[in-house]
């Protein structure tokens, strides 16, 4: 832990740093690469919808002696539907059966009760008629849709339209992952998975605002100076962040592993499991796109302002100029190494050089 | 808080600090006190953490009548309901709407879940009958002036005739009895219960009772009839007092006239329980109705409830008040009756045709739930049975219990990563979520009886998801106070100079955080809205507790020997944090440091 707060001294000092600007397009490319394979998956796969979506009846039996096999011979002789049968827990069952509506499950309640050999008032049950599910599914696009337009005028007006626009990709890269995970793993979609999904639109935000945050302050007058230009600035912001987006998704994803853990371990499956592993999913998607993508992007939207391009060659020239001089530092080798953290004697951060067609690099 | 302070010494007034200290700690004692004075002391737990039925319902829009999902019409529902659950003897049931045409009905465990299930689902009967007779609940009439004694026996002769004249159709003649000699006693206390007296309806004079022929439909008297006996013994077993006197509102009233179909007669209880009424087939149903509502009087002064009807309404009520008008009390009373209850029993004092309207003692609150009744008694909504959910006690005790170990764990889990990595500056840290764990967990408590605020498991989920947001406020301060630590500041100045920063960072995306939890509660339903709900809540102390526990903690102990000079376990250890005097000068962009200086 401590070699972490090391390097958070040394990224500060900018002795050490990962060039994300640069190789953005490598990270731009590998998650539409993940995306495009979401949306196939999703087309192709389409997910796997639970009994709230469907309509139906979901039974949690009490402890029984009753074999999985039997339980859903019998739940399937009862209803003349399919019937997913689950051990969870200590020995209690969990019974899904599609496509009943809420008059038919009470009989098979009964029947169940019967063959199980259980009291009926001890059988949990939830009834879902089919229309629930499109309900909360609406909802829940509904809501998604009113808080993307809110906070893409919140961030547009406290930040720029560039970063809200750069956050709404951003946002949606993370629920298009997470939405392809589920349908390529099979993993299946109840209303806690929905929870968890629209958890991740807070959280994932979250994170980008806070590196936002960090570069809306570090580019203030940005023109008024030569030394760096508004990208160099943004990849800097990023790792003076990347400590604490480390130390925020470590402690975000503790107590989701602790739900996950609880929920998949011990209760077997249920709303604890569903939330947290679509929040363990999500999470992990939004630290990775509030640094790979979102302030890349951003940078990228700002480099076509006319004040940054006069900037950048205004930089451009000073920094030809000092290299004619032989001021410049070895800035090419530097840069070299993708991985800044393991070279620490080699202080380089940051730079548009190649691309861009500058030479120098970023020193004092 | 405190301003940022450029200067050697930090924050302006020593006090500053102290006093936001005690300004939350004085809240947070005032309402754990608040909590245990309450006797709330526990969350209130939702039903798949204590077991029960949750019904959710869903408003049917029907053709043509698209507009009539609305609030009122929602609430009424929500009102009539909660009167049919409660009205079966459930206590603490609870019905509530949920977003804009939803309502989610909440039956604790022990209770026949069919039967509320068969309940809840139906559209609420509307009827006007015309009362035969009545008499006090007994035993108890309470409150209600008690007629004399020899009520009961004349009720009941009163009432025979016309219940067996009355089997012809829904608008059958009502007959009047020809021996309908009932006490006057009577018309008057019922109308002190809820509908106007005589004395108080009758300001110009009620069209006096022998004004015309007392029988107009001369239906003979015919004694002994079996199913009039039956009425009448049923009258007389009827007894509508609440069961459950201590249980406060709620109520257990047997309703033997919501299962008479409306065309026979019945016996009837009053809503308040101290009345019964022998009621005639009814005459005009809710649907007759076309607009009612509770007004106020300015001629007059007083509350009154002015009644439209449909066309066909109008016809229909104007035959059964010309018949009414011309009877004595009790029998030129119309009941309203909502669901089997009588709610109202207005008496008549002239043929009334579209618009009527009834005065009495109202209040402003009666007279509009009267209103209410009468314009959405038979709702014009219908509703669905969306979902079922029954949780056996067992399983809602196993997902608490599970919820409260994933908590635990991811605490765990959270408190010893930060004590790690920030060591000593980890207890201000664990204070602070301590704190912020406190204050949620009181104010779940006191929302339970405030505003129905039930602990469900997506609410356990979303106070353990918020550990992480609250914590990493902290860190998002921790590390602002340790890049001032590393440009070389003492910890003082870098604990002044951090916060505003930091401040806005936490402020902003907060707010983000917020804004999901508020819109997601604004338009969802059921189970995601109570995760919203516990987010949002979490957010805002998160807020409070960094503003006023953190930040003046954090002033406070950076005046101690051990933080204040940077003690190696103290986190904040210049040397470790690699910090570099000298302070460096220009902080406006900030960019990497020239490594001829390091």
């Amino acid at each position: 832990m401590s070699k972490l707060g090391d390097l958070g001294a040394r990224l500060h000092r900018g002795e050490v740093g990962y060039d994300f600007i640069k190789n953005r397009k490598i990270w731009y490319g590998l998650s539409i690469l993940i995306t495009i394979t979401a949306i196939v998956g999703l087309a192709v796969r389409g997910l796997n919808m639970g009994i709230e979506f469907q309509g139906g009846a979901l039974f949690t039996t009490p402890k029984t002696s009753v074999s999985v096999t039997d339980a859903r011979h019998y739940a399937e002789e009862a209803s003349g539907h399919d019937a997913i049968v689950q051990e969870v827990g200590n020995d209690t069952l969990r019974i899904q059966i599609g496509g009943l509506d809420t008059e038919q499950s009470d009989k098979v309640r009964s029947q169940l009760a019967k063959d199980l050999k259980v009291e009926e008032s001890k059988i949990a049950a939830e009834l879902v008629g089919p229309s629930w599910g499109e309900q909360i599914a609406n909802k829940a696009w509904t809501g998604l849709g009113i808080f993307m337009i809110l906070v893409v005028i919140y961030l547009a007006i406290a930040f720029e339209w560039r970063m809200a626009v750069a956050a709404l990709i951003a946002l949606i890269h993370d629920l298009t992952i997470t939405v392809g995970i589920y349908s390529l793993v099979g993993f299946e979609v109840t209303v806690g998975t929905v929870i968890g999904l629209l958890t991740i639109l807070g959280y994932s935000l979250y994170d980008t605002v806070v590196v936002f945050d960090s570069l809306k302050e570090g580019t203030k007058g940005i023109t008024k100076q030569t030394r760096w230009t508004y990208s160099e600035i943004a990849n800097r912001s990023i790792n003076g962040t990347l400590v604490r987006s480390i130390n925020t998704t470590v402690v975000a994803l503790l107590p989701v592993a602790g739900l996950l853990f609880i929920g998949g371990g011990v209760l077997g499956a249920g709303m604890l499991n569903d939330i947290s592993l679509s929040l363990f999913v999500g999470l992990a998607a939004g630290a990775y796109s509030s640094i790979f993508i979102a302030t890349p992007l951003v940078a990228d939207l700002k480099e076509r302002e006319p004040a940054m391009k006069a900037l950048r060659k205004r930089i451009a020239t000073k920094r030809a100029a000092a290299a004619a001089k032989g001021e410049s530092l070895d800035a090419d080798e530097s840069v070299d190494g993708d991985d800044g953290f393991a070279d620490e004697a080699e202080t380089a951060v940051v730079g548009q050089r190649g691309r861009r067609g500058r030479a120098a690099e970023p020193r004092g | 808080m405190a301003a940022p302070k450029k200067g050697r010494r930090p924050a302006g007034g020593q006090g500053r600090p102290g006093r936001a200290l005690a300004l939350i700690l004085i809240a947070m004692v005032a309402l754990t006190g608040g909590m245990f004075w309450s006797g709330h002391t526990t969350p209130r737990l939702g039903i798949d953490l204590a077991g029960g039925t949750s019904i959710t319902l869903k408003a049917k829009a029907e053709p043509g009548k698209e507009d009539a999902v609305n609030e009122t019409n929602m609430n009424t529902a929500v009102g009539i309901i909660d009167r049919r659950v409660n009205g079966l003897g459930v206590s603490e049931a609870e019905v509530q709407t949920q977003g804009r045409e939803n309502i989610i009905v909440n039956i604790p465990r022990g209770v026949d879940e069919k039967q509320a299930r068969e309940q809840v689902g139906t559209t609420a009967q509307l009827y006007f009958r015309p009362v035969l007779t009545w008499a006090p609940s007994t035993p108890t009439p309470s409150g209600s002036p008690t007629p004399s004694g020899s009520a009961k026996p004349s009720a009941g002769s009163s009432a025979s005739p016309s219940a067996e004249a009355t089997k012809q159709g829904g608008q059958g003649t009502t007959a009047s009895p020809s021996a309908s000699a009932t006490t006057q006693g009577r018309a008057v206390s019922d109308a002190l219960r809820k509908a106007p007296s005589p004395g108080a309806t009758t300001p110009g004079g009620t069209a006096s009772p022998d004004a015309k022929s007392p029988n107009p439909t001369g239906a003979p008297t015919p004694p002994a009839d079996p199913a009039t006996a039956k009425l009448e013994q049923q009258f007389a077993a009827l007894d509508c007092t609440p069961k459950a006197e201590k249980s406060g509102d709620k109520k257990a009233v047997p309703n033997p006239a919501r299962t008479v179909p409306p065309e026979q007669p019945t016996v009837a209880c009053g809503t308040e329980g101290d009345a019964k009424y022998i009621l005639g087939p009814a005459e005009v149903s809710g649907k007759d109705v076309d607009d009612a509502q509770g007004v106020f009087d300015q001629q007059r002064g007083m509350w009154i409830v002015n009644m439209e009807f449909t066309d066909e309404g109008s016809k229909k009520f104007q035959k059964i008040t010309s018949k009414l008008s011309t009877q004595q009390e009790p029998q030129n009373q119309f009941a309203i009756v909502l669901d089997g209850e009588v709610v109202s029993a207005p008496s008549v004092r002239t043929t009334l045709s579209a618009n009527a309207e009834i005065s009495g003692n109202f209040t402003q609150k009666s007279a509009q739930d009267l209103g209410n009744i009468l314009s959405y008694g038979a709702l014009p909504l219908s509703f669905d049975t969306q979902s079922v959910d029954t949780v056996t006690a067992a399983l809602g005790g196993e997902q608490l219990e599970a919820g409260l170990i994933a908590g635990g764990i991811g605490l765990a889990l959270v408190v010893l990563y930060l004590v790690v990595y920030y060591r000593g500056l980890s207890l201000i840290a664990l204070l602070s979520l301590a704190a912020s764990a406190l204050l949620t967990y009181v104010i779940m408590s006191l929302l339970g009886p405030a505003i129905g605020f039930a602990l469900n498991l997506p609410a356990v989920c979303g106070a353990i998801v918020a550990i992480g947001i609250t914590a990493d406020s902290f860190i998002v301060y921790f590390e602002r106070i340790r890049d001032e630590v590393r440009e070389g500041r003492t910890l003082r100045p870098a604990v002044e100079r951090a916060w505003p920063r930091a401040r806005r960072t936490i402020l902003v995306s907060d707010f983000v955080s917020f804004l999901a939890a508020a819109v997601l509660f604004a338009v969802t339903v059921g189970k995601v809205q109570g995760f919203a709900f516990t987010l949002g809540l979490t957010t805002l102390l998160d807020v409070v507790v960094v503003f006023l526990f953190t930040k003046p903690l954090m002033t406070l102990l950076a005046r101690t020997e051990f933080f204040g000079e940077g003690h190696a376990w103290s986190g904040l250890d210049p040397k470790r944090l690699g910090a570099k005097p000298p302070l460096r000068r220009s902080r406006r962009v900030s960019a990497p440091v020239d490594p001829k200086e390091a």
